[in-house]
């Protein structure tokens, strides 16, 4: 009988898996299931009981993307045969469709205050946590205190000073302002995060390539990001999910054009009756970009999530 | 190639001081090694040169140039670490590359094909040049790190204990190697090592370093046939020079403590008896462990000895040092 501190037996093994498949099903079945409800017809979203199988339409989407208005069979008449496959989905409903929906840009705006706040953060807090981590800083201690403090608060506890300081400024329903706040709110945790992992990578690589004829911008350019791409990597997602996901200031502080998609979803279940099935469709298209950049980055979110603790 | 001459260098980190006063002049074309043991000073020496860490006090020149306030990159300073440092996200060619390509140098392509080959040639890892630098052994990565020196002309090498990673059949050739290409190339070279063997070998000089201090400054046989204290008689030498009580012979001068005697200063045959407590064969020579008038001994006899452990042997000195209650060398 062999026996292997490293290899674990066929019965932990399936015992390990199944745990694995069972949390996996729990957390996954809502997200299934709001999936399943953009496909669904109106009917059939708020049946029951609930319906698990049912005929699909691409109703939600098509009602998601357009403004329709309501038209009496004589308007419908004048209008003549619906030309394309959406128009017969409305005209079914007995609407025409009067134009596109602001899904478009509002998704636009949460990819533009997402992944540029995201950018600016990494941008910021790798220069920080490469200057807390390399150089002698006076107050180091307590100025890395008092960046891990502003965190200490649920953000929306000052939401009302940010709102009078962004009515101001004119930042209110801006870009500019909500990739600033997002990034303000983002920074100190990536500081931390990031020193951590900059804290991993020995000096002396900085200082082999100081000799080796280079400036120390060079040596930070050339020898500790590379090494960090890891931590970056996975600090990114982190910024980046926030980023995408919040909600409250996105409500406060935006309004039109700088709307981000959060705010703006629950408000297609009020331009015509309870529409699920569009607002599970905008739920849905607005997982996708974070799951790909998930996707892109995973072989460094395995190892950053371990923050830097096992070295190769 | 180029002389260093450091000037009155003091260096303390914090309470720790470093380094005490250390003026020494490398000559152009010369390989000096610092000995001492761990926390002599011998890396915080390499540093000062490199531009690494900066003196409290003194000045540093390289080629007659004062080095104050220059960057490493300014000084044109090649250095091998002791480890950590090849850059594991490159390969083992970019990273003999990486000093080639910055922007000091910017060599030619052709031309850092050809150093590079030529290097990868000499330490023996020209079938290595394409991995992945981490995946490499131990003793490959600091061959590469050798390498990345060498593909350099610079005006010093610095190199901080090189081969103390390496098996001993590897360290005995590099050893030869690093000797010949420095011999051949002419270069100044400064080696810090706490191998005594790699001190008598391969250097022109030995600075002994003790507790931040330089203590003796010179050939490697100046310091072996005349060292100026008991510590640095104790650097060079195996089996280690014997340190005893000064009167246990007779004949020592007035203010003597202690007499240090290497192997070859003992006379077998002749003098008073010692009880061999040891007999030690290693194939080219015999090690004798000896009792003297209750004082422990070590010399050497020779290879086909018939002596064993109770026998008797006559001793006396042979031109002993003679050491004051400091240690330092009185004749």
């Amino acid at each position: 009988m062999s026996f292997s501190v490293t290899e674990p037996s066929r019965g932990t093994k399936w015992f390990a898996g199944l745990l694995v498949v069972g949390y996996a099903i729990i957390t996954l079945i809502p997200l299934l299931w709001i999936v399943a409800t953009g496909f669904k017809s109106p009917t059939d979203s708020i049946a029951y009981p609930p319906i698990v199988v049912f005929e699909p339409t691409l109703e939600g989407y098509v009602n998601l993307f357009t403004d329709r208005t309501r038209a009496t069979p004589e308007m419908l008449e004048a209008a003549g045969p619906p030309t394309t496959w959406y128009e017969e989905i409305t005209r079914n409903r007995g609407t025409v469709i009067s134009g596109p929906s602001r899904y478009g840009e509002r998704f636009l705006n949460s990819v533009i205050i997402g992944f540029g706040s995201t950018a600016l953060t990494m941008i910021l807090g790798t220069a920080a946590a490469y200057a807390f981590s390399r150089f002698r800083v006076p107050l180091k201690d307590d100025l890395l205190f008092f960046i891990l403090s502003t965190r200490m608060m649920p953000p929306i506890a000052v939401a009302i000073p940010i709102f009078l300081m962004f009515r101001n400024l004119g930042l209110n329903d801006t870009h500019l302002g909500m990739i600033l706040l997002y990034t303000a709110v983002n920074l100190s945790l990536s500081v931390w995060l990031l020193k951590g992992f900059i804290d991993e990578i020995p000096i002396e690589y900085e200082e082999a390539a100081l000799i080796d004829g280079y400036t120390r911008f060079q040596a930070f350019y050339k020898v500790v990001l590379p090494q960090a791409a890891t931590g970056i990597a996975s600090t990114a997602i982190f910024c980046l999910i926030f980023a995408w996901n919040e909600y409250a200031f996105a409500v406060l502080l935006t309004s039109g054009t700088a709307q981000t998609a959060p705010p703006f979803i629950p408000t297609i279940i009020g331009t015509s009756g309870k529409d699920w099935p569009a607002v599970a469709a905008g739920a849905t298209i607005f997982l996708v970009p974070v799951m790909v950049f998930t996707v892109l980055l995973r072989k460094h979110l395995l190892r950053g999530i371990t923050f830097g603790a096992v070295r190769k | 190639m180029a002389e260093v001459v450091l000037n009155g260098v003091t260096k303390s980190f914090g309470a720790d001081v470093a380094l005490t006063d250390v003026t020494m002049t490398i000559p152009d074309g010369s390989f000096v090694v610092l000995l001492g043991p761990t926390g002599a000073g011998k890396t915080t020496t390499l540093r000062m040169v490199s531009g690494l860490d900066v003196p409290d006090h003194g000045q540093i020149s390289i080629g007659g140039r004062d080095m104050a306030g220059l960057s490493p990159a300014q000084r044109d300073v090649a250095m091998v670490f002791q480890q950590y440092s090849l850059y594991p996200h490159l390969t083992v060619r970019q990273n003999l590359e990486f000093p080639l390509k910055s922007p000091n140098l910017r060599t030619p392509q052709a031309e850092i094909d050809r150093k590079v080959s030529a290097v990868a040639e000499v330490l023996q890892i020209s079938h290595k040049l394409d991995n992945k630098a981490t995946a490499l052994s131990g003793g490959e990565m600091q061959r590469v790190s050798i390498g990345r020196a060498l593909v350099r002309s610079p005006l010093v090498y610095l190199m901080d204990e090189p081969l103390s990673s390496l098996d001993a059949k590897l360290r005995a050739d590099l050893r030869i190697e690093l000797k010949s290409i420095q011999a051949d190339s002419g270069a100044t070279l400064l080696y810090v090592t706490h191998d005594q063997i790699e001190a008598m070998t391969m250097a022109t000089h030995v600075g002994v370093l003790d507790k931040g201090r330089l203590v003796q400054f010179g050939s490697p046989r100046e310091i072996y046939e005349n060292p100026v204290s008991v510590y640095a008689a104790s650097r060079l030498g195996q089996p280690r020079i014997n340190i005893l009580p000064a009167d246990l012979f007779g004949g020592a001068p007035s203010r003597a403590t202690h007499i240090g005697l290497r192997p070859e200063q003992i006379i077998q045959g002749e003098g008073e008896d010692s009880l061999v407590q040891r007999v030690e064969h290693l194939g080219d020579q015999t090690r004798l462990h000896l009792i003297f008038k209750a004082h422990q001994m070590i010399t050497v006899t020779n290879a086909h000895t018939t002596l064993k452990e109770g026998d008797a042997v006559k001793i006396r000195p042979n031109k002993p040092y003679y050491f004051d209650a400091t240690g330092a060398r009185l004749a």
